[in-house]
Parts: C-alpha cells; structure tokens; sequence
C-alpha cells in the first residue's frame, strides 16, 4: 500500500509484462475450475447414463447422494487449497521477476 | 379473526422454551447491532474495523452474512419434498464460491472497487453504468428478501400456533426496518461472525441430538427404497408416508419430483393412454437440461452476489483474503452438510408436512419442528433443541434481511438520490433520505413477502441466483479477463441477460402462484393460462422456470458483439486498469494508477 511509486522504464508497464501476466493468472485459473467442472458435468451424466452404478448403496446412502451430499464439499476444499497456495507462488515469482529486471 | 389478535389467545400453545429462546436471539441481535453502530459511523469505519480482526472472525462473518433463511430452513424444506435433486442447491451455495476466488475475487480486490456500481464506474469510466448497476442491487435484493420474509412469516407461524402467515411477514419486517432505520445493524464483522456460530450451533447440535436417538444419516436415506434395491435399514424407525409424499423411487433417485414438474404437467394434459410414451421420451432428457441450468445459476450467482463481494475488502492483504476465502469454503461447507439431514429424518418421521405443501405447515418449517420429536422420550429436551432450532432460523433470516436492506436502501439514498436527483444535497439530508428509503424498501419487502407463502424458500433464493448469474456474472469475468469490453457491451449484456432472467422467474412466480388454493390462488388467478400454455410446452416453462442456461451465454454473447461494434469506445488507459487488475499489489501499481488518474481528471 506504501510502497513509492516504481519507475516508468522497469518493463512492467509494456504489453509483453501483461499478457504473460493474464495469461498465467488466467492458465492457472481454468485449471482448477477444469478440474472442478469435469466432477461437476459428470456427476449428471453420471446419474442419466449409469443408474445403476449411482444407486448403488454404500452404508446406506445411494452412491450418488453419499458423493453429492458429503464427498463434494471437501473436493472442493482441495482444489481451492491448491489454487491458493500456486496463486501465491505465482504472484511472489512476478515480484521476484520484476524486482530482478530493475536491478540489472 | 377477531380472538386471535387478543395477545392472551396468541399466548395459548406457545412452548415457553421456543419462545424464550427466539426471543434473546431477537434481542441480543437488536442490542449487539446498535451497540456497534454506535461505535462505528461511516463506510469506511466499516471496512477499517473489518480490517482490523483476524482471518478467523473475518471468514465466519463472510459465513454468516451469506447463510440466509435458504440455507437454514429451505435447503432441509426441499430435500424433504423433493428429495435427491434438492442436493444441488447446498452443494452449488458452497462451490460456487470456487469460482469466485477463481476468477473475480483476486482482481477485484486489487482494482479497490468496494462495491459493483464502484467497480463498473471505475473500470469504464462512466456513471451511467453505475445507474443499471444499481438497478439490478433492488431487483436482486428483492427476489432475495421474498424468502427471508417466508422464512419469518413460517417461524412466527410455527411459535405462535395459529397466527396467520401475514402477520409474522409483518412483524418480523417492521421490527427489522425500524432497527435499520434508526441506525443500527450495519454490516459489523463481529455481529455477522456470531451470527454464523449461532447457526452453526443450531443446525447441528440437533442434528446429532435427532441421529443419536433414530438412526443415523445413512441409515436414515437407506430407509428409503430405490429402484433397484429394497430399503437397507430396517431397524430405522419410519411412518407411513401420506398420498401427497413423493414415491421413495422418485425420491431417492436424480431426476425426480423437482425436475420433471413441468414434463409431468404436459403428460398429464395428455390423454391417460399416451402418458406413459411421452413420459418415456422426454421426462430424463427435460431433467437434465433443468438440473444443468440450476447448476449454472447457482454456481455462476453466487460468484455475483453483490453483498458477498464487499467482505472481501475487510482484509489486510491479497494474502489474507485468499486464505479467508478457504476457511469460508471450509465454514460454509461443514454448515451445508446438516440442513438435508433434516429434510431425510423429516420424511420418515414427520409425513404430515407433505400435506400442508410449501405453505408455512408445510416442508419448509422441518427444521423448527422435528426436535420436539425427542419431546415424547425426554420431555423438555424436545422443546429446548425446538427452541435452538428457532434461534437459529431468526438469526438467518435477520441478519440476511438487514444486509440485503442496508445495501439496497444505501443504493437508494447513495445513488439515486445523493447522485443523481439531487447531488447538492447536504449529508443531514442523505441521513433523513436514508431512513425514509429504509421504511420505502421494507415497506416494498413485506408487501411482496407476504404474496408468497405458497412458494418455496429455497426456490425464490434460486431465482434470486439466476438474476445475479445472468446479469452481474457475466460483468464481472468479462470486464476482468477481457480488456476489449466497452461501456455500452456491458450494459447491454448485463441488462438484457438479467431482465429476461428476472422475467422468466417473475413469471414462474405467478403461475405458481395461480394454482395456490388458498386466497393466493384468486389474487394471481388471471396467470392461469400460464399453465395450460406450458402444459402444452413444457421445454419453455423449464426456461422460465431455470433461464441460466440460455440467459447466461445470451449476456456473455450480447457483451462480446455489441463491443466489437463499438470498439473505438474502449478505454483509452485500458492497459493500466488490466495491470492493476492483475499485476500483484506488491508492486504499488494501483497507488500509481490513482496519482495518474486523479492528474489527468484534474480534481
């Protein structure tokens, strides 16, 4: 918040700085929710094609409530503790990188 | 009627704990809100003492602002009435907040926009945008606060046996207004962190109390049979189920009672003979279109709700509101696991709230009344966990109705009228506007909750979704990740995709409304036809019914040809707003950006 004002001719403002920027950010971004939409289109398709194997019971739960009912939420729990953890790596590399471009 | 206004005959069957226990919840939270509304004053106190807590009190009270009567009554009311699909709603309320950190919460915060109208004023440079930023905070709001008030209208039923639905709405409404009005329950992170425990507490305390004694959640759905297996629990204890239930078949399986409404009404417009084909050709297919669409409103609204989105500034870094986020997710998904408990243990033991449908002795009051179950074993422990389960539900329908009217009745006295009718006004004139706007907007959110009793909790928040997924959704990730956006793409993407989403759902609203035997039913009675219209086209009242699935890429489609037309009106400092969208805050570039843009505007 108090950091002074960077020089202009660091590099950070040139087209190339952004869009590798975005496209990291956004690279990383559609890898989680990939992972997290593949379970979440398949849990339907899932139930439409394979009613059987979705019934089948597991301590009393149908395969596909235990799945939807309790299993979804820690999955979820996963896939956002990676993406926290690789955004904040992402993001100090970028401050690492720019610090170093000034430097030399 | 007359009798029943006189406050002793209201007394009579009242349980003494459920009253007292509902009655500290009300007062505590009355008293803990004007106690810090005194202590704080102003938006930015608002956000300096959000800052000021830990990661932990910050994420249970971004929990306990999101947590509404849907999630504490609607979600257990659904699953009992409809059984597996009803699922998508908890499941959906939970992940959605994925995509939020995915894609919009990072850059947002690092833009400084502290709420949508800031931030679409901010990223195109116009106030006009601001202006249908706003409309769409009261018709979100709106759809928002009708559950709430069916939420207290239930509660109040269930406290006081006898007392019509209208009355509760009315209470519930005035009390709340008046407490806004006067000042208090502003946003405060600690009202809104106890909140949530309260609820926490309240949904599952009960729910280990009820497994303990009949069955646990397992063996509880086992008692159920599906298609292909015979109920697996049989030491599970079970009523019988009234005409009304659904069949445990249909019950258990996807696809039943929820999504294939409209496909069953066609069928049954259909002569008897032709039913069983028509139904073998289009009920699955139908369903899933209809449980996909949910899937997109819930997930895609949530990642646009407008009340959400402001707690994430009340973190000191980047850094802190990644990590709140994940204890939120955490938070609210252990929450969303007990609400279907109710709804499963409430089928088997409490089948008479089949017949009174989705009205207030309907599904939705489960929660409230399957404790006193335990009454008839261990007395008073029925009615004190009843009580609990009270408590709790007047916590989320409070506090969600006081957040949802402060910041529509702040979009009122803000926006409408600080900036656009009469910008000269002094700020001792904003605070009477303020007030006048709050009694305006409450007065609005009980007329409208006191129509419906026959609908569904959970439903009207899912609509309520549906709006914010078509309109501020698709704002959002483009305006974020796509720099070729204009002002005139996103306003006609977002008003477009979000009024057809609110027609769609308005209309489905009245046409269920029609069918209501009570005295709801006579005043829709002229959307009638509505039915028979779908009855013949059930593929349309799906639309209607769940419009994310069109209204969505309609918005996001709108938004990328209607700025390619008007691609000369981008941004000219687009660049700079993208780096400081996405850049990391360590490298200062938003502090630059505002000396930039505050020398260039020249104020």
């Amino acid at each position: 918040m108090s950091s002074p004002t960077p020089p202009q001719d660091d590099g950070i403002h040139s087209e190339s700085f952004l869009r590798t920027l975005m496209r990291r950010q956004l690279a990383l971004s559609i890898t989680c929710a990939g992972t997290f939409l593949v379970a979440l289109i398949a849990m339907p398709l899932l139930n439409y094609f394979k009613p059987e194997t979705m019934a089948i019971r597991v301590a009393g739960f149908t395969l596909s409530w235990l799945i939807l009912g309790v299993l979804f939420f820690p999955f979820v729990w996963i896939i956002s503790w990676m993406f926290i953890r690789r955004s904040i790596a992402l993001e100090d590399d970028e401050v690492r990188a720019v610090k170093a471009g000034r430097k030399s | 009627m007359a009798p029943l206004l006189s406050p002793l005959a209201l007394l009579e069957g009242v349980d003494p704990w459920i009253l007292a226990f509902s009655a500290i919840t009300v007062a505590v939270t009355i008293w803990m809100g004007f106690r810090s509304a005194r202590t704080s004053k102003t938006a930015s106190d608002f956000f300096v003492a959000g800052r000021s807590v830990s990661v932990g009190w910050n994420a249970s009270a971004i929990s306990g602002e999101y947590l509404s009567a849907a999630s504490f009554m609607g979600v257990a009311g659904m699953v009992m009435s409809s059984g597996y699909d009803a699922l998508w709603y908890p499941v959906c309320y939970a992940c959605g907040y994925l995509f939020l950190l995915l894609f919009i919460a990072g850059p947002l915060r690092r833009f400084g926009a502290y709420t949508i109208p800031d931030f679409a004023e901010g990223r195109y440079d116009s106030p006009v945008f601001r202006k249908i930023a706003v409309c769409f905070v009261l018709f979100i709001g709106f759809f928002y606060t009708m559950p709430q008030m069916k939420g207290a209208g239930t509660t109040l039923a269930y406290i006081f046996p006898g007392l019509p639905y209208w009355v509760g709405v009315v209470l519930v409404g005035a009390v709340i207004t008046l407490n806004v009005a006067l000042g208090g329950m502003k946003g405060i992170t600690l009202v809104q962190a106890f909140q949530y425990w309260i609820k926490m507490f309240a949904i599952s305390v009960p729910v280990f109390v009820l497994m303990a004694v009949f069955g646990f959640y397992g063996g509880q759905v086992g008692a159920n049979a599906t298609k292909e297996t015979p109920p697996v629990s049989s030491e599970v204890q079970r009523l019988p189920l009234v005409e009304k239930a659904p069949r445990d078949e249909v019950w258990t399986a996807p696809f039943g009672p929820l999504t294939t409404k409209a496909v069953n009404a066609a069928a049954a417009a259909l002569p008897v003979e032709q039913r069983a084909a028509y139904l073998a050709e289009y009920q699955k297919p139908y369903s899933l279109l209809y449980t996909y669409s949910l899937i997109i409103a819930l997930v895609c609204g949530t990642a646009g709700l407008p009340h959400i989105l402001v707690r994430f500034y009340t973190n000191p870094d980047g850094v802190a509101a990644k990590r709140t986020t994940m204890w939120v997710m955490i938070l609210i998904g252990v929450f969303y696991v007990f609400p279907p408990v109710f709804g499963v243990i409430g089928r088997n033991l409490m089948p008479e709230l089949y017949t009174g449908l989705a009205g207030i002795k309907g599904t939705d009051q489960v929660v409230l009344k399957l404790p006193t179950l335990l009454g008839a074993k261990f007395g008073v422990l029925g009615s004190i966990l009843s009580g609990i389960t009270c408590a709790g539900a007047f916590a989320a329908f409070m506090s969600t109705f006081s957040g949802l009217l402060v910041s529509m009745t702040g979009a009122l006295a803000h926006d409408v009228y600080g900036r656009m009718l009469r910008p000269k006004s002094t700020p001792e004139e904003r605070m009477k506007m303020f007030k006048w706007c709050a009694v305006l907007i409450g007065g609005i959110a009980v007329v409208l909750g006191s129509f419906v009793e026959p609908l569904e909790i959970n439903f009207m928040v899912g609509q309520a979704f549906a709006i914010a997924a078509a309109s501020y959704f698709p704002l959002l990730f483009m305006s974020v990740w796509w720099r070729g956006m204009t002002t005139k793409g996103a306003a006609t993407g977002m008003l477009v995709g979000g009024l057809c989403a609110l027609v769609g759902a308005a209309l489905t609203n009245l046409a269920t409304l029609a069918l209501d035997k009570g005295p709801m039913g006579k005043v829709f009675a002229s959307f009638k036809g509505m039915n028979d219209f779908w009855a013949q086209h059930p593929l349309l009242r799906i639309l209607c019914e769940q419009p994310a699935i069109w209204s969505v890429p309609l918005a996001i489609a709108l938004m990328v040809v209607v700025s390619k037309a008007t691609s000369k009106q981008v941004p000219v400092d687009i660049r700079m707003k993208m780096l400081v969208l996405h850049a990391p805050e360590k490298l200062g570039l938003k502090q630059e950006y505002i000396q930039e843009h505050s020398a260039g505007a020249g104020h």
